[in-house]
């Protein structure tokens, strides 16, 4: 059950290009599961940025001097998340969480291939804590488009067996995108799942190299997927995207409620930005 | 009816003006409202389209509290709604293109009509259709069941023909709510939710009161685009869109300011960017009888609960004992304002002596005195 607390800043740090927030907001950081995320009121109460910005949790602390706390990663793209960069600590900031479906985990342990492109790669790190504890093995592919862009890096050393970085520009790791690295990894880990979460095109290529792993017999996938959110909690029907149930019809499913994390299997990815044809009540 | 100060047998009114910093009399206002046949015992409503069908809201509100939820407009059959982007934050507001993405009319008795008559949530229903006849059915559909109002959106931007908006034609409008009207049960309001993009919002109001609508709510939203200047495209994939939020309260504030003015007695619920108690406030004084809030819910997923409860602190620290009292109220005539009676024509102007300075008692420059500070001012008008 997600709950709405009246939070303050504990401290805005900026990382490489982009920025980390930790909140005291007690009530969310006991209930987070890894992939879910928060949305953070921006502006101020009369400020003209109305609709909440959501970001996937990077790390909770239940207990701390000043309570429960949790951390997010966020680039500063726009009005909203500039004035959040500017946030000091004891600032006062209306945080709700933790929202969304979490990753879901194995039962037993498996060997886990975890792909994060840009900040993409924040609720990893929960996921693969969880996964370890699991007795799980980890192995990491973290990709952006620059060095400056990577997040985690050091994280992603000490969590994974293995880790491949990847840039567009080959300012570090090797030059290229994940998906370059991606099939030769899980061929050489044996890996049994892949996790993943970043921009939506990454996550396209990651659900086809899964698709198509072991000569086409393919590995399950759990990705989070960014589509961009109004409210969060499931009123405002802005973040769908099409997906296909387990009755095998697709429907126009709720990001923020039913996602963000999906089976990479069940969604559409060749009608994203559209509804497709059959799926329920299309074209009316 | 609303105590009308300004009705013409001049009924003797009197308001008892409180200063503010006195302690907010919450539990002795009396909310309760009625609109038509219901009455309810407080005024906040959700608006439709930004609530879904409640439950959702469960976690942030107490919903038996407030007046009720009016449910995602709802149609005949499931309808999947337009592609994305579907959102675009505005200044102060947001532009939506969603297209009535829905279950069905069936699904939702069965699903979200159920969870509301089981968790004791007073259900307003928004209805939509393609034809008058579609909205005859959903009426037909909805008779007999859980619900507390049916509120007709026939206003909704985002349809593929523009020319289905039955909102902007008087007759249209008239034919749907008549149609709605005889498919529901007597005892239950039919409010029909108009569009402020219109030249003449009066007689499409009129229209619908002659054709049977226990009341109106006023306004959906108004249709706006943005370009996006990377793309150098609409912004979103519907081109057009409702524009939503404090952006447009005040011409959600002035519509129904107008309506009340020339159709006082028909209940009105407003609604349009109100993000506050006091922005509620503003429409009660406009001549709404209730209010609903929206946009702001994702803002503030607590937004009802919250503007229900600023709203009867923003009641009670005017003096007033009873919603009611407000209804309207921003109607009387401006010498109503005037605290004491005014001085005679042609009385000689004497300086202002400190003693009497109005405001503070004799030998003191500021208010420290508190007592004072509580002290109520009683103002008895004739109209």
């Amino acid at each position: 059950m997600p709950v709405q607390v009246k939070g303050e800043v504990l401290s805005v740090k900026p990382i490489g290009d982009y920025y980390s927030m930790t909140i005291v907001a007690s009530g969310i950081a006991e209930n987070a599961r890894p992939g879910q995320f928060v949305a953070v009121s921006v502006g101020g109460p009369e400020g003209s940025t109305l609709l909440r910005r959501a970001f996937s949790i990077y790390q909770v602390r239940e207990t701390g001097v000043y309570g429960g706390t949790v951390e997010f990663i966020f680039s500063v793209t726009g009005k909203g998340t500039a004035w959040l960069s500017r946030q000091r600590s004891y600032d006062p900031i209306d945080v709700v969480g933790p929202l969304g479906r979490p990753f879901a985990l194995p039962r037993e342990p498996a060997n886990c291939v975890l792909v994060g492109g840009g900040y993409g790669s924040a609720p990893l790190f929960m996921l693969a804590d969880a996964l370890r504890t699991r007795g799980c093995r980890i192995d990491a592919v973290l990709g952006a488009s620059t060095g400056d862009r990577m997040f985690g890096a050091l994280d992603a050393k000490r969590m994974a067996a293995s880790v491949a970085f990847t840039t567009d520009d080959g300012s570090y790791g090797e030059k290229g995108k994940v998906s370059d690295v991606l099939p030769d990894v899980i061929d050489r880990v044996h890996a049994d799942v892949v996790y993943a979460c970043g921009p939506m095109p990454m996550l396209e290529a990651v659900q086809r190299i899964a698709g198509a792993a072991y000569g086409g017999a393919g590995i399950p996938t759990q990705l989070s997927v960014e589509e961009s959110m109004a409210c969060g909690v499931g009123v405002c029907m802005t973040c769908v995207l099409p997906v296909i149930g387990s009755d095998d019809n697709t429907r126009m499913m709720r990001t923020c409620v039913d996602g963000p994390v999906f089976a990479g299997d069940r969604i559409r990815w060749d009608a994203l930005g559209t509804v497709p044809e059959d799926a329920i009540g299309a074209g009316r | 009816m609303t105590e009308m100060p300004s009705t013409p047998e001049g009924r003797k009114m009197s308001i008892t003006l409180r200063r503010s910093g006195e302690a907010p009399r919450h539990s002795a206002v009396d909310m309760t409202t009625t609109l038509g046949s219901l009455t309810v015992p407080d005024p906040v409503f959700t608006a439709s389209g930004c609530a879904a069908s409640g439950q959702e809201l469960a976690p942030f509100n107490d919903l038996t509290a407030i007046g009720g939820v009016v449910t995602k407009s709802i149609q005949l059959t499931a309808r999947a709604g337009r592609a994305t982007p579907r959102m675009a934050e505005t200044p102060s507001g947001m532009l939506n293109s969603i297209g009535l993405q829905g279950p069905g009319v069936d699904v939702f008795i069965k699903r979200d009509l159920a969870w509301l008559e089981e968790h004791g949530v007073r259900a307003v229903v928004s209805i939509a259709g393609s034809t008058i006849e579609d909205y005859g059915k959903l009426a037909g559909k909805l008779r007999g069941k859980p619900l507390a109002m049916v509120e007709v959106n026939i206003s909704c931007p985002n349809v593929e023909d523009r020319g289905q908006v039955f909102a902007c034609d008087a007759s249209a409008a008239a034919a749907v709510v008549a149609a709605v009207r005889r498919g529901t049960a007597s005892g239950v309001p039919v409010f029909a939710k108009l569009s402020p993009d219109v030249t003449d919002l009066v007689s499409i109001a009129t229209a619908c009161v002659d054709a049977g609508a226990s009341g109106l709510t006023l306004i959906n939203t108004t249709l706006g685009m943005v370009i996006d200047t990377k793309t150098m495209r609409p912004a979103l994939a519907g081109v057009t869109g409702g524009l939503s939020g404090p952006a447009i309260r005040p011409l959600a504030l002035r519509c129904v300011w107008q309506v009340h003015q020339a159709l006082p007695d028909i209940p009105i619920v407003g609604v349009g960017g109100i993000r506050t108690g006091l922005d509620a406030l503003q429409f009660i004084l406009a001549g709404a009888s209730a209010v609903q809030v929206g946009t702001v819910i994702f803002h503030d997923p607590g937004a009802p609960a919250r503007v229900s409860r600023e709203l009867r602190e923003a009641l009670a620290a005017r003096g007033m004992d009873r919603l009611e009292q407000a209804i309207g109220l921003g109607h009387r005539p401006p010498d109503m304002m005037v605290p004491e009676a005014p001085e005679p024509l042609g009385a000689e102007l004497s300086p202002a002596e400190p003693e009497s300075y109005p405001g503070y008692p004799p030998g003191y420059e500021s208010g420290y005195d508190t007592s004072y500070e509580d002290e109520a001012m009683r103002l008895t008008e004739d109209a």
